[in-house]
C-alpha cells in the first residue's frame, strides 16, 4: 500500500482527489494549517475506506519549519501532491504589495521550498512522485489574474525543472494544470458549465495521469488546445483583449 | 456567496437567492452573525417552499460521515450527507435506513426537519423514531445537542420543524440490519377504495405497505387500486444465481433523464386516463410475488432524472392529506369524489396507511394518507381549495414538506400544538434568524 501527502488538505481539489487515491487503496497523509478542520475528514475516511489516514500541519508559507515538517512524519510518503494555492483579489494585490507577495509566497515559495525537501529525499530514495498542481492561468499572464498567473507560470516552469533534475533518479514529477474548476476557490464567479470541471473530474483527471506516468496534464483535456490557442496569439493582438 | 434562482422540486415558486455555503462548523457560526434571516437548505426536496427566502445556508457540503458502530448501526454524520451516499456505502456492508422517503436523494439533516415517512411507518414510525441524537446550532450560535432523552423539549421541536429551530449539524441514527439488498413483495389489485383498505388491514404484518390508486377512473372503476407490499427479503429467499451470488449489490439500472421542461399540455386528463389504465392493467387480475431490488421498490422514480420536468414550466405541487383513522374512509371519499367530478386527476396518487406519530408538529398521524399531484394552474389550485374544506370537515391536515399553498388557518386547524411550536421557536429564535417564506406565510416566522 502506497502513502500520499496530500500538501493543502483542505481544498475541494485536494479532497476529491484524495478520495481516489484512497479509493484505490492508498494511505493518505493529510497536512493542511487549520489542523482542527481535518478531523471530520480523517474520520469519514476511516469510515468509508477503513484506513485510517494520519492528520498533520503544515503551513505553506512557514518555509523555515518544511524541513522539519517533513523530518517528523511518520510515514515517509510515497507520493506527494502539492495541491495548496490561493487565488487572491487582483484588484488588491495591484494596490498593495503585501497582499501580492502573499499570494507569490503561497503559490511559488512555498510550493518550491517544500518540494526542495521531498526532492532532497525522494532523490536519495530513487524512487516517489511529485504531483504539482499548478494552473492554466501560468501559460500566458492576462490582465485580470497576472499576478496569481505569474506565480503559476513559476511553479510550472520549476516543476518542469524538478522533473529535469530528478528524472536520473527514476522520480517522476508530473504537472497538473486545471483550467476552470467548480470550487470554493471560484465560489461566486461566472464560469461556463461546458468547461469547466468538478473536483471530482480533476482528481479522476490526476489518478489517471498519474498510473500512466504522465508529465504534464490538462483538466479538463480541452484546456490543452484552449491553451494552444491563447499562447499563439501575436502579443500585438494579445495586448489588446480584455480577458 | 452566489445569487441564484431558487426552486424547490414543484418548480413553483422560484425565487432569486443568496446561497451561503460552507464546510466547517466555525464557518456556519460567523454566516449565521452575518446574516440577518436565512433558512437551511438541503437537495430541495420539497415540494414547495419550504427551504426557499432572500438567503438560503446550502448545507450539501457539510457531508462527512462521522462515527458507526458496527455492532448497534449507530451512524453519526455531518447532517448534509444524503440517503444515497449513505446507501452507497452502507447497504453492501448489510445495513439499511430505517426509515426512507420516497427518493435518496434528500440529506438527513432535511429527513428530520420534515420527519419524514416512508412505506412503513404504520410499524416503524417516522424518521426521527430512530434518530438517536441531533446537534443544532441555535439562532445565538450555541449548538445544542438533542435528543429524546436529552433536550427533549427541543428535540420534539426539531423533529419535523422544517429547520426553524436552527441548523441540523450532525445527526445519528440507527441504521437497520438487511441479509440482502432485496425486497419480497407482492402486488394485489382491488377493485376500489374498500377493497384496498381492507388490503391495509390484512397487511398490518408486513413492514413495507403502499397503494396506488387510480383517482381518475369513473363509476365503477373509481378509485381501483394497486396495494404493493414488500418485506426485505432474506438470503434463502432470493430467487437468481446472480441475486444468491451477490446478495447486497444489485444490478445497475438503467437511468433515463428528461433533458428540458415539457410543454404543459402533455399532461392532460387525457394522457393521464390512459397512464393510469395501463398502469392498472400491466399487473394481472390476481397477486403478484417476486424480488426485486431496493431501488425500484422504494425509489421507483428517482431512475428517472428530473422527472419533475414533465410538469412543465409552470410547476407542480403535492396535495397530501392524512384523515384520523375514524374518518379515513368518509374524507378519502369525498376527496376522490371531487377530483373525479373536477375531472382534474393526479397519475400519481399514493396511499398509505399511518401508524401513532410522536413529536409535536410532525405530518403523520394514525390514519390513512393520501398523496396527489396537480399542476400549477389556477383551475387546480381552486380544486385544492375545495379539498381543503374537505380536509378540514374531516380533521386531517396537509404535509408541510409537499405544501406551497396551504393558509395560516388550514396550519392551525391541522396541527393542534401548532401554538405551542410558534411559542418555542419565539422562545429560541426571538429575534427571526431563521424564516422561510413558508414559514411566513404559515404564520410562524414574522
Amino acid at each position: 500500500m502506497k502513502s500520499v501527502l496530500i500538501l493543502g488538505a483542505l481544498s475541494d481539489i485536494a479532497q476529491a482527489t484524495a478520495h481516489r487515491f484512497a479509493q484505490a487503496g492508498h494511505h493518505i497523509i493529510f497536512a493542511a494549517r487549520r489542523i482542527e478542520r481535518l478531523d471530520a475528514i480523517v474520520r469519514d475516511f476511516e469510515i468509508r475506506y477503513k484506513d485510517k489516514p494520519e492528520a498533520v500541519a503544515f503551513d505553506a508559507l512557514d518555509c523555515d519549519g518544511h524541513r522539519h515538517f517533513y523530518e517528523v512524519l511518520s510515514t515517509k510518503p510515497d507520493v506527494t501532491i502539492c495541491v495548496f494555492g490561493a487565488l487572491g483579489d487582483q484588484k488588491e494585490e495591484e494596490k498593495d504589495f503585501s497582499k501580492a507577495r502573499c499570494i507569490l509566497d503561497t503559490n511559488y515559495s512555498g510550493a518550491v521550498s517544500i518540494l526542495h525537501v521531498v526532492a532532497a529525499d525522494y532523490e536519495m530514495r530513487k524512487a516517489g512522485v511529485i504531483i504539482g498542481v499548478s494552473s492554466v492561468a501560468g501559460e500566458r499572464g492576462r490582465q485580470s489574474n497576472y499576478i496569481y498567473g505569474g506565480a503559476k507560470a513559476g511553479v510550472t516552469a520549476f516543476l518542469s525543472g524538478l522533473r529535469n533534475r530528478l528524472y536520473p533518479s527514476g522520480v517522476h514529477v508530473m504537472t497538473v494544470k486545471p483550467g476552470f474548476v467548480r470550487t470554493a476557490m471560484t465560489e461566486g464567479v461566472k464560469l461556463p458549465p461546458l468547461i469547466t470541471a468538478t473536483p471530482e473530474q480533476v482528481a479522476a483527471d490526476i489518478y489517471k495521469a498519474y498510473e500512466k506516468k504522465r508529465d504534464v496534464v490538462y483538466t479538463l483535456w480541452v484546456w490543452r488546445y484552449i491553451m494552444l490557442i491563447i499562447r499563439v496569439i501575436p502579443e500585438f493582438v494579445f495586448k489588446r483583449l480584455k480577458m | 456567496m452566489t445569487t441564484q434562482k431558487l426552486t424547490n422540486w414543484g418548480h413553483y415558486p422560484s425565487i432569486d437567492t443568496a446561497v451561503l455555503r460552507f464546510q466547517w462548523v466555525d464557518q456556519v457560526r460567523e454566516l449565521l452573525s452575518q446574516t440577518e434571516t436565512l433558512i437551511p437548505r438541503g437537495m430541495g426536496r420539497s415540494y414547495g417552499d419550504s427551504s426557499l427566502f432572500a438567503t438560503v445556508l446550502d448545507t450539501t457540503r457539510f457531508n462527512k460521515f462521522l462515527a458507526f458502530d458496527e455492532e448497534t448501526g449507530a451512524l453519526t454524520c455531518q447532517a448534509g450527507v444524503t440517503l444515497a451516499e449513505t446507501l452507497k456505502l452502507f447497504l453492501p456492508r448489510g445495513w439499511f435506513i430505517p426509515v426512507t422517503p420516497g427518493t435518496k436523494f434528500v440529506t438527513l439533516g432535511g429527513a428530520v426537519a420534515a420527519d419524514v415517512h416512508g412505506k412503513n411507518h404504520h410499524k416503524e414510525g417516522s424518521f426521527c423514531d430512530h434518530v438517536l441524537s441531533l446537534d443544532v446550532m441555535k439562532a445565538d450560535g450555541e449548538v445544542i445537542t438533542c435528543s429524546a432523552q436529552q433536550n427533549p423539549d427541543f428535540f420534539e421541536t426539531t423533529r419535523g420543524g422544517m429547520g426553524l429551530t436552527g441548523i441540523i449539524l450532525h445527526v445519528t441514527v440507527r441504521l437497520r440490519r438487511i441479509e440482502t439488498a432485496y425486497i419480497r413483495q407482492e402486488i394485489i389489485p382491488a377493485g376500489n377504495l374498500d377493497g384496498i383498505m381492507k388490503l391495509f388491514e390484512e397487511s398490518a404484518d408486513w413492514t413495507y405497505s403502499v397503494a396506488w390508486i387510480d383517482c381518475l377512473a369513473n363509476g365503477e372503476k373509481m378509485s381501483r387500486s394497486i396495494m404493493m407490499r414488500g418485506e426485505h427479503a432474506t438470503l434463502d429467499e432470493l430467487e437468481t444465481a446472480q441475486q444468491k451470488k451477490e446478495p447486497l449489490s444489485l444490478p445497475p439500472r438503467s437511468q433515463l433523464n428528461i433533458p428540458c421542461m415539457l410543454p404543459g399540455f402533455l399532461l392532460n386528463s387525457t394522457s393521464i386516463r390512459l397512464f393510469n389504465s395501463l398502469y392498472y392493467h400491466r399487473h394481472p387480475k390476481s397477486m403478484t410475488k417476486e424480488v426485486i431490488g431496493y431501488d425500484p421498490f422504494f425509489y421507483p422514480l428517482d431512475s428517472i432524472h428530473h422527472w419533475n420536468r414533465i410538469y412543465g414550466r409552470r410547476g407542480f405541487t403535492q396535495y397530501q392529506v392524512v384523515f384520523p383513522m375514524e374518518n379515513s374512509r368518509k374524507g378519502l371519499y369525498a376527496l376522490l369524489d371531487k377530483i373525479s367530478q373536477r375531472g382534474l386527476g393526479s397519475f400519481l396518487a399514493v396511499l398509505k396507511l399511518f401508524g401513532p406519530q410522536g413529536g409535536i408538529i410532525s405530518f403523520p398521524r394514525q390514519g390513512y394518507t393520501l398523496a396527489l399531484d396537480f399542476p400549477i394552474s389556477p383551475r387546480h389550485l381552486n380544486l385544492l381549495n375545495e379539498l381543503d374544506e374537505i380536509t378540514l370537515k374531516y380533521n386531517g391536515r396537509l404535509y408541510l414538506a409537499k405544501d406551497v399553498r396551504m393558509s395560516t388557518y388550514m396550519f392551525n386547524r391541522g396541527y393542534p400544538h401548532a401554538d405551542r411550536f410558534k411559542e418555542r421557536i419565539r422562545q429560541w429564535d426571538p429575534r427571526g434568524k431563521f424564516a422561510s417564506l413558508q414559514s411566513q406565510r404559515l404564520g410562524v416566522s414574522l
